[in-house]
């Protein structure tokens, strides 16, 4: 099975600075990491290396030093790295982030199978693999949480609300999985060393299909960031700092007649 | 917007256009290519055709005719006959926005024996009720059901499109999204309607601490996911209205090579939307075997326990007790928070609770802004003195 798997660098804080003027984040001098619910799907495409054979691609959008993390990726065990990084990438919302992804995807090759973390921590939206899928015109599930080769395909369990679907999806598909598919394997020293002379392939738009700048990064995308304000915080509030703590809480819990 | 024209009678029908096309958006028909409606305008058509009868038609305008896109459609989900509670939600605040504009409200259903919800779905004020119900959709298939709303969108062609933001809605929402070039923006907390019919879109952003404002300005329709218990539920009218269209199978679905295997319920565990004590245990906690004071707490005031995402990255905990946009939003009368530091992922979450208390050792902790209580304070005090006392009380009321 030849799986692409799309993977992020995100801040490793939570405390990033957003650019007031066109509302995307500043990536710069903050300390970044490979966003931790795609390691879930790297595991899942590794292990179905090792069932199935073939190989694992990895691929990201982001700056020069989203290299990091394709590295990180090798020390993994992944086969190859991409970096998709130009500057008319950069501001990307969901519809520009996704096609960029599917044109870079069709560019490497054709691949059985694209899996994603069910969400990134910085933007949040888990909403970038099914607009991936739709750009590519292949079937996708998500919040998946087992999958099993089959002729032909894959099985793959679906989280819903109440149920879990079990459903066949032919090649070539994208699964988005859950945190609970397989725990991630650490980055191994061995690996490093095999794989510090491997190169990572990095282009930008003039090598997709479709190099119309329009379509991609602030001016490929129909949302726009209007403003950027802090979370309302004018509720009534009482603090209490000294005294009895656990005393006068239960004192308020007894007035609010929760016991 | 420009658009990509054949110009028929230069097309030999050779193909090699749509063997290209990345979107799948070139037809062969009558031996001539056909442009449908996937076509992103791309452009790569132009480049392999040997005959140069395909050209790109150039317009000035990137603006969409907003006139053009009225009404406001909302996706409904149901399962097995249950409307799910945020598609009366949504209903409720896409009235409210409709107003703005002297919008209607109209209601799309998909799934296998609708009839129940439908029912249910006629006594909220909506125009009308579009209804896709057949075996093939008695699963969720995205494909499937996408192909049910392009129908309706494509007919209706609405300028806003609410879908809740469940795990079905958010497979769901961004393949319709895509599928029309347009803007959508997830798991919004606040939507307002401006009289050039702009939906103002509200969500928490970039890791916290900030709330940005989206609109989709120069397309349609404008895409909102909006999660469950964000919105205040309407109230039930006596008399049913809503006219109901029922729509046959679109052939896309019978097209969907998705097959279903397998199905099966999810245990019924304890659902945090639905507690009305919550107690949270957060990053404060130093060992997982501290979750029992958050889990003791929770039993003696017969809530639920639950934990923000760091104990759910620690393993600690499920995803099913997780508050927060990655996790659950909740609206109980009681949350007791305990070393939780308050992300603005997490309160936009919660912050809808009657009483918040906030248990934390930081003074300046964020979650002390939402708190109607706020105790600074060692939570490894705190609890194991209130469980004393409250299990004290316990067993004077029980002599």
């Amino acid at each position: 099975m030849d799986i692409f798997v799309c993977i992020k660098q995100v801040p490793a804080t939570s405390k990033v600075e957003v650019d007031e003027e066109t509302g995307a984040l500043k990536r710069w001098g903050v300390k970044s990491k490979m966003n931790p619910y795609d390691l879930y799907a790297l595991e899942t495409a590794l292990r179905l290396r090792e069932e199935t054979g073939g190989r694992v691609v990895v691929g990201t959008m982001g700056p020069p030093q989203a290299q990091a993390i394709i590295k990180e990726a090798y020390m993994m065990g992944a086969d190859e790295g991409y970096l998709f990084s130009d500057k008319r990438l950069g501001g990307a919302d969901v519809l520009a982030t996704s096609y960029t992804l599917s044109q870079a995807i069709r560019r490497i090759g054709d691949f059985d199978l694209v899996l994603c973390g069910k969400q990134t921590t910085d933007g949040d939206t888990a909403q970038v693999g099914p607009a991936i899928a739709e750009h590519m015109g292949i079937p996708h599930a998500v919040w998946v949480s087992e999958i099993r080769p089959c002729e032909g395909g894959i099985e793959a369990e679906q989280q819903l609300q109440e149920v879990i679907e079990t459903v066949f999806l032919p090649f070539p598909c994208l699964v988005t999985v859950e945190q609970d598919i397989h725990t991630p394997r650490l980055p191994s020293m061995k690996k490093q060393r095999e794989t510090k002379d491997r190169k990572v392939t990095v282009f930008g738009l003039d090598v997709f299909l479709d190099t119309d700048e329009e379509h991609y990064g602030l001016s490929g995308s129909p949302t726009q960031v209007e403003r950027i304000f802090p979370p309302d915080s004018d509720q009534m509030h009482e603090m209490i700092t000294d005294g009895d703590l656990a005393g006068q809480l239960h004192l308020m819990l007894r007035k609010w007649k929760f016991i | 917007m420009p658009r990509i024209a054949i110009i028929e009678r230069k097309c030999t029908g050779c193909g090699d256009c749509a063997a290209v096309c990345p979107f799948s958006a070139i037809d062969m028909n009558e031996g001539k290519a056909d442009i449908n409606s996937g076509c992103r305008v791309c452009g790569i058509c132009l480049k392999v055709c040997p005959q140069n009868a395909i050209i790109r038609l150039e317009t000035r305008t990137k603006s969409v005719d907003k006139s053009l896109w009225r009404d406001i459609l909302v996706f409904c989900e149901q399962s097995e006959g249950h409307l799910h509670p945020v598609s009366l939600e949504l209903v409720g605040k896409a009235r409210e926005l409709a107003k703005v504009c002297g919008f209607k409200v109209n209601a799309l259903l998909i799934g296998q024996g609708c009839e129940k919800p439908l029912e249910n779905l006629r006594h909220y004020g909506l125009s009308d009720i579009h209804v896709f119900d057949d075996l093939e959709l008695g699963y969720y298939r995205a494909e499937a059901y996408a192909a049910c709303a392009e129908e309706v969108i494509k007919s209706l062609r609405p300028s806003v499109v609410l879908v809740g933001a469940t795990a079905l809605g958010r497979s769901l929402a961004p393949r319709l999204s895509t599928r029309f070039h347009t803007g959508l923006t997830a798991d919004c907390t606040r939507l307002e309607m401006r009289v050039n019919s702009d939906l103002v879109q509200i969500r928490p952003a970039f890791g916290g601490n900030i709330m940005a404002q989206i609109v989709t300005p120069n397309t349609r329709p404008q895409f909102a996911t909006v999660r469950y218990k964000v919105m205040d539920t309407p109230q039930r009218e006596e008399t049913a209205s809503g006219r109901v269209v029922r729509h046959g199978l679109p052939k896309k679905v019978s097209d969907c090579k998705v097959r279903l295997t397998k199905r099966r319920h999810v245990e019924k565990t304890a659902n945090i939307s639905d507690a009305e004590i919550l107690v949270v245990g957060g990053r404060g906690l130093k060992s997982e075997n501290d979750l029992q004071y958050v889990k003791e707490l929770a039993r003696l005031l017969k809530g639920e326990y639950a934990v923000s995402r760091p104990l759910v990255e620690k393993g600690w905990e499920t995803n099913a007790r997780q508050i927060g946009l990655s996790g659950r939003t909740v609206r109980p009368k009681l949350i007791i928070t305990c070393g939780v530091s308050g992300a603005i992922q997490f309160t936009a979450c919660m912050n809808a609770a009657d009483r918040i208390v906030a248990i934390n050792s930081d003074p300046n902790a964020p979650i002390f802004s939402v708190a109607h209580v706020g105790i600074v304070g060692d939570l490894y005090r705190v609890l194991p003195q209130l469980i004393e006392e409250l299990k004290e009380k316990r067993e004077k009321d029980a002599v």
